[in-house]
């Protein structure tokens, strides 16, 4: 590798490692990178960094607020230029979320989807969700859309307490 | 009148590009259904379907801008997609007349957002195979959402119409009122026929075995009679052509930016 190539990987980590420190707005103790919203970073041709994240939902109103603060984290960092790039393709998916992630997510009391995304139809099985407190699998749902439109409302039947379920998708 | 900019109505031709013209219908369709589920916050009759319906109306809204967006740079007129959302008058909008209905009572809300789940989600699958990079993304990300949308409402719709009477007589007359609205979903003129050669668009006119089939199932679920194939059924929305409704809603959707031009917060 060149030097300048050197220099440009050394920049494009620096960049991950920055943005990708960023935690959500509305479930702060996970990173951007942890989502997995945070998908690539690289030095365009003027010599600023340029980051690309992509929304979870088409509505995510999070969003801007991620964008702003991926931007401050760069400036932070002492990255030159810095950009934020929205991207739509390839479209979002629970399985980008890291093992880690959904520990975090669990301990927060919030049941972290599925590792492989699935689906369930109008007429599908409805999937095992296990309670964040005490695990049982004994879980109904009470709301297929939660405080934001990642999160279903569900209730365990054992331990009786409500909780939040990241869907899948 | 310093400080105050054109407020001049814009308007898209009708004899822009198909693709253009296209973007603009399904973002249109997008931002109407979800300005008329936003209007059920602080009026749904529980606090968790207030949450779904909320949810939806982001979903929708979200679509929306990433089309509008789209729209924009395809006008190439340095239009933003604000402009497309907020200075174009009725006729100018292109959404399905299905989109614009006032929301009725619950069941007539949640069968309209089934009814239009059950053609959008494979409508977005299928668009999701476009050879048009932008439309392909926008579409996969919306047919996840629209798979929630539809899981959501047509389970309101069988727990409603196999519910008590007086649900079930609700749904009846939902489904009385909004049947003739279905088949403008299916519609498509040189505007499609064009994107459908070209690789671009899927014919939605074949997408419909596919919405009856699950219309079918969930109504017989509900105990709901199918309704007998219409011999009239409204049309015009794409074309311009509104309901007296439309007119209503944009006034109030319109009305910040038109009275306070370039207002940001
Ligand atoms: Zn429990």
């Amino acid at each position: 590798m060149s030097v300048v190539a050197l220099a440009d990987a050394a920049l494009r980590q620096r960049a991950l490692a920055a943005a990708g420190a960023v935690a959500d707005p509305e479930i702060p103790v996970l990173s951007i990178a942890d989502l997995g919203v945070l998908r690539d970073a690289r030095v365009t041709e003027d010599g600023g960094v340029e980051v690309d994240i992509t929304p979870t939902y088409s509505g995510c109103p999070a969003m801007g607020m991620i964008a702003v603060q991926v931007e401050a984290a760069l400036l932070a960092a002492g990255l030159p230029a810095p950009r934020v790039r929205l991207v739509l393709s390839p479209a979002w998916t629970t399985d980008w979320m890291s093992a880690e992630g959904r520990a975090k997510l669990r301990d927060y009391g919030i049941a972290p989807p599925a590792p492989r995304a699935t689906r369930r139809g109008l007429f599908g099985l409805e999937e095992e969700v296990a309670c964040p407190r005490c695990g049982s699998t004994a879980t109904e749902t009470l709301s297929e859309f939660g405080s934001t439109a990642c999160k279903a409302l569900r209730r365990c039947t054992a331990c009786r307490e409500p909780f939040d379920h990241f869907k899948c998708l | 009148m310093s400080g105050i900019c054109d407020m001049t109505s814009i308007l898209v031709a009708q004899d822009a590009p198909p693709l253009l013209l296209h973007v603009l219908r399904l973002a249109d369709t997008a931002l109407v259904l979800g300005h008329r589920l936003s209007e059920w916050t602080g009026r749904a009759p529980m606090l968790e379907e207030e949450l779904a319906l909320a949810n939806a109306a982001l979903d929708y809204i979200g679509q929306a801008r990433s089309l509008y967006d789209y729209a924009a740079r395809l006008d190439g007129r340095g239009r933003t997609e604000d402009d497309l959302a907020y200075l174009r008058d009725t006729p100018d909008w292109r959404c399905w007349l299905i989109a614009e209905l006032p929301n009725g009572d619950f069941a007539h809300s949640v069968l309209r957002q089934f009814l239009v789940a059950a053609a959008l989600q494979p409508y977005w699958r299928a668009l999701a195979a476009s050879r048009d990079a932008t439309l392909a993304a926008i579409a996969a990300k919306a047919e996840k959402e629209a798979a929630y949308h539809l899981r959501h409402a047509g389970e309101w719709v069988i727990r409603l119409g196999d519910g008590t009477d007086e649900s079930h007589r609700r749904m009846t007359e939902a489904l009385e009122d909004l049947w003739p609205y279905t088949g403008e979903m299916f519609e498509a003129d040189a505007v499609e026929a064009a994107l459908v050669a070209e690789g671009v668009a899927p014919d939605p006119l074949a997408l419909r075995p596919a919405w009856e089939a699950m219309v079918a199932r969930v109504l017989a679920e509900a105990t709901l009679d199918l309704p007998a194939p219409c011999a009239w059924m409204q049309s015009g929305g794409r074309r311009g052509v509104h309901t007296e409704h439309l007119g209503h809603l944009l006034a109030v959707m319109q009305h910040l930016p038109r009275s306070y031009p370039g207002a940001v917060w």
